[in-house]
């Protein structure tokens, strides 16, 4: 961990006693690993008393790339924002793309995209989980975690070849079929998945020493959460229960039953359970799936190589596992964005950092920032 | 297409059209409307820049009171400044757009109403150069701080800068 | 190291000496090998590749690598996602701060070329070889875990090639097959990818002709 002792200076209280407060550089290169994330805590003692994330050390200039890039070309570039949940990452690219050319999507692929964004969801959230655990020291939670994660991805790579960034869901559906058997292997993955999430359940968040790391940290309160823009998990976990899911239906989710799991107490401790039992939810979303899936085409027939689409604008946004990731795409009529804009929520919950970090300590900074799991190449595009 | 309004149920208020949410508007705020237009067909209010704060604040008055997003257009002679508002309580979401001239792209913040806005005002002014009065710490977020230029400007030049060759 | 320098220089004189020195590399080549730390040097995609590497289905302990984010305990730097011009300078300090002697893998498409970002960015940094002397690429987008142990794997090999003495290396054949070797087109997955040491391939005859610079080439 590159810390780095800046400055020192001397203050004093009334009473002449006298205080350091001490200027420490935390990253970008951190040992935890959510990425390049550089944070200026000044402390007293070991009391944090300010802490300023300073974030772009992975902008990519992405926005400006997609102005020189055809509709299709885009595609791919989608993938490496969001590069923990590349389905949803491109998903959220296709919604928009499909609601300013109107194309319409043939119901299988709807389908497959949500198993797919799903199954992308509970990678994610593995993810997501078992950083906090590594956060708190707790490593084998995080290779826990990855069992569930790694079964997954292999689910992935049999479908569409790549392990991460998959370019999978295309505008107007989907890029391939379902390969012949792929729907029995994902329907055992997930119903042996959920006994798992439970044992990892027990065994981290039921141990008293991450719940005493992590209860109680960094609390965020529902009107907090409103005004700031939270969304996803980090709002979730402070009683907002907001989902695009349910409070913006989309796609065939009308259709699925789910629960939403909503916290109480605004911490860290919620923040990272609820990844967790939305995980657990996921499963059952994806078996209701797998269900009702009919055969049919998988991407919508008759668009062009050359998508050229109204001259206008769109904005569209999916629930993926940060929260409520938005697309805006500005379009002139060639076969080139103007403009697309990617709303992140990564970006928009990493702001609460330097509220919810002030009046902890350095360890329960780590915790924080890893209860509102960012993922930089959303951060930074 | 008009999903981005659509029927909801929100206690004892029935908003069931754009119509309503007009008059809603036009009671709400009676004197602003000679000052701008209303196309509810997409969701979208476009106001004139001095507008742009008293609008805002009647909307989340009335109910949009999540922030989405705001992002900038540059749309040659001026630049065109997007906002995305979410109201849970309708169901909805909508655009509120307003343009600011090039040779002086100068705005009202909207950090006191949603303090959400504040790195999203940070990252338009460190990308397209719109300043925006009033934001308690404007400086760059994205870019190195000695960075020169607004990269998503159209006439943004830097050498460095490989064009992709056109294959289509 | 001007210790180690005016032994060997002074082993290389006696007569003898050169056997001595000759085994006191083996040792010391393969016990540097065995035990490569690696600075995870994860800033985007190719970052939770090489976490998953180091995790229970590929298991990159087995190798003797091991995940350490301190640069001062680190032997390899593994370059893993884009390097922008704002990372640049830190990535060059961490390099610096590793002791010698210090390799460097770049790992996926973005470090060895600027990747999918190499048009029209204005702050992407083209390759970690514009800054840094990277020893081993690993093509990619992210490539595979496999092939990040491959890199080790070849890695171990370019270190026996490698003395204590200034200047002096030594001619060995390379077990792994690079790319115009007969073996170059098995089945095996990992040697589909673009996994070459520097020496280009074919056995080690321009290995390191060159003294390795390992006091860094990195700017100001």
């Amino acid at each position: 961990m590159a810390i780095e002792i800046e400055s020192r200076t001397s203050l004093s209280d009334e009473s002449g006693r006298g205080f350091d407060e001490l200027v420490v550089n935390i990253g970008p290169s951190h040992p935890s690993t959510h990425g390049v994330c550089r944070v200026i805590a000044h402390l007293e003692g070991e009391v944090v008393v300010k802490a300023e994330p300073v974030i772009g050390y992975l902008h990519r200039g992405i926005e400006k790339m997609c102005e020189n890039r055809t509709y299709m070309q885009i595609m791919p570039l989608t993938d490496r924002l969001d590069y923990v949940g590349s389905m949803y990452a491109n998903w959220a690219y296709c919604r928009a793309l499909e609601r300013l050319a109107d194309i319409e999507v043939p119901e299988r692929a709807e389908y497959i995209r949500v198993i797919v964004c799903e199954l992308q969801r509970i990678a994610s959230h593995m993810m997501g989980v078992g950083a906090s655990g590594a956060d708190t020291g707790a490593a084998t939670a995080f290779i826990y975690a990855f069992e569930v994660r790694e079964r997954v991805i292999e689910l992935f790579e049999e479908l569409c070849g790549a392990r991460l960034t998959y370019n999978y869901v295309r505008p107007g559906g989907v890029s391939v079929d379902l390969p012949e058997g792929w729907i029995e292997r994902c329907r055992a993955v997930v119903q042996w998945a959920p006994d798992r999430l439970r044992e990892l359940d027990d065994l981290f968040f039921g141990n008293f020493i991450a719940a005493g790391r992590m209860k109680g940290i960094g609390v965020l309160s529902a009107e907090d959460a409103i005004a700031w823009g939270a969304s996803g998990p980090v709002a979730r976990g402070s009683g907002v229960s907001f989902d695009l899911r349910k409070d913006d239906p989309y796609s065939v989710y009308p259709r699925l039953d789910f629960d939403i799991p909503v916290g109480e107490n605004g911490d860290s401790f919620d923040r990272s359970r609820i990844r967790l039992m939305e995980s657990i939810e996921s499963c059952g979303i994806i078996e209701q799936a797998l269900e009702q899936i009919e055969p049919g085409p998988v991407k919508a027939s008759g668009i062009p190589r050359l998508i050229r689409p109204r001259s206008g604008d769109a904005y569209d946004h999916i629930e993926s596992a940060r929260g409520s990731l938005g697309v805006y795409l500005v379009s002139d009529g060639s076969p080139r964005p103007y403009r697309m804009k990617v709303r992140s929520p990564a970006f928009c919950n990493l702001q609460l950092l330097s509220k919810l970090a002030v009046g902890h300590t350095v360890s329960d900074l780590v915790v924080v920032l890893g209860s509102l799991d960012p993922v930089f190449g959303e951060v930074d595009r | 297409m008009n999903e981005y309004i659509s029927a909801v149920h929100y206690a004892d208020e029935n908003v069931s059209s754009l119509e309503i949410l007009r008059e809603k508007l036009r009671a709400a705020s009676p004197g602003l409307y000679p000052f701008f237009s209303i196309e509810f067909a997409d969701g979208v209010l476009v106001v004139a820049p001095s507008n742009l704060h008293t609008a805002a604040a009647e909307l989340k008055e009335l109910g949009f009171q999540r922030f989405g997003m705001v992002t900038a257009v540059d749309r040659g002679d001026d630049f065109e400044l997007v906002y995305r508002l979410q109201s849970d309580r309708f169901r909805v979401g909508m655009f509120l757009k307003t343009k600011v001239p090039r040779d002086e792209p100068v705005i009202e913040t909207v950090t006191d109403l949603w303090p959400a806005a504040d790195w999203q005002e940070r990252e338009v002014y460190d990308l397209m150069g719109i300043e925006f009065r009033g934001h308690p710490d404007l400086r760059r977020i994205l870019l190195p701080d000695d960075w020169e230029g607004h990269p998503l400007r159209k006439d943004y030049h830097d050498d460095s800068v490989i064009p992709r060759p056109d294959y289509i | 190291m001007a210790i180690v320098d005016s032994l060997t220089k002074g082993l290389e004189r006696i007569p003898g000496g050169n056997a001595i020195l000759t085994s006191v590399d083996a040792l010391a080549d393969w016990s540097r090998g065995q035990s490569l730390w690696e600075m995870p040097m994860g800033t985007a995609c190719c970052a939770m590749e090489l976490i998953a590497c180091s995790f229970s289905k590929f298991d990159f302990d087995r190798l003797g690598t091991f995940p350490r984010p301190d640069p001062r305990h680190d032997d390899v730097m593994v370059i893993a996602g884009t390097i922008t011009k704002k990372m640049q300078p830190a990535i060059a300090r961490l390099y610096e701060q590793m002791p010698d002697p210090k390799y460097v893998v770049a790992m996926g498409n973005c470090t060895i070329t600027g990747g999918i970002f190499y048009y029209d960015t204005y702050s992407v940094v083209r390759g970690a070889d514009e800054f840094l002397p990277v020893d081993i690429y690993i093509a990619g987008c992210p490539p595979r875990p496999e092939a990040l142990q491959d890199a080790v794997l070849q890695l171990r090999e370019l270190i026996h090639t490698r003395s204590l003495a200034e200047g002096r290396t030594y001619e060995r054949d390379l077990t792994l097959p690079g790319l115009d070797s007969p073996r170059a087109g098995t089945t095996d997955p990992c040697r589909g990818h673009l996994v070459r040491t520097t020496s280009d391939g074919g056995p080690s005859e321009n290995a390191g002709t060159e003294a390795p610079d390992t006091s860094g080439g990195t700017p100001a």
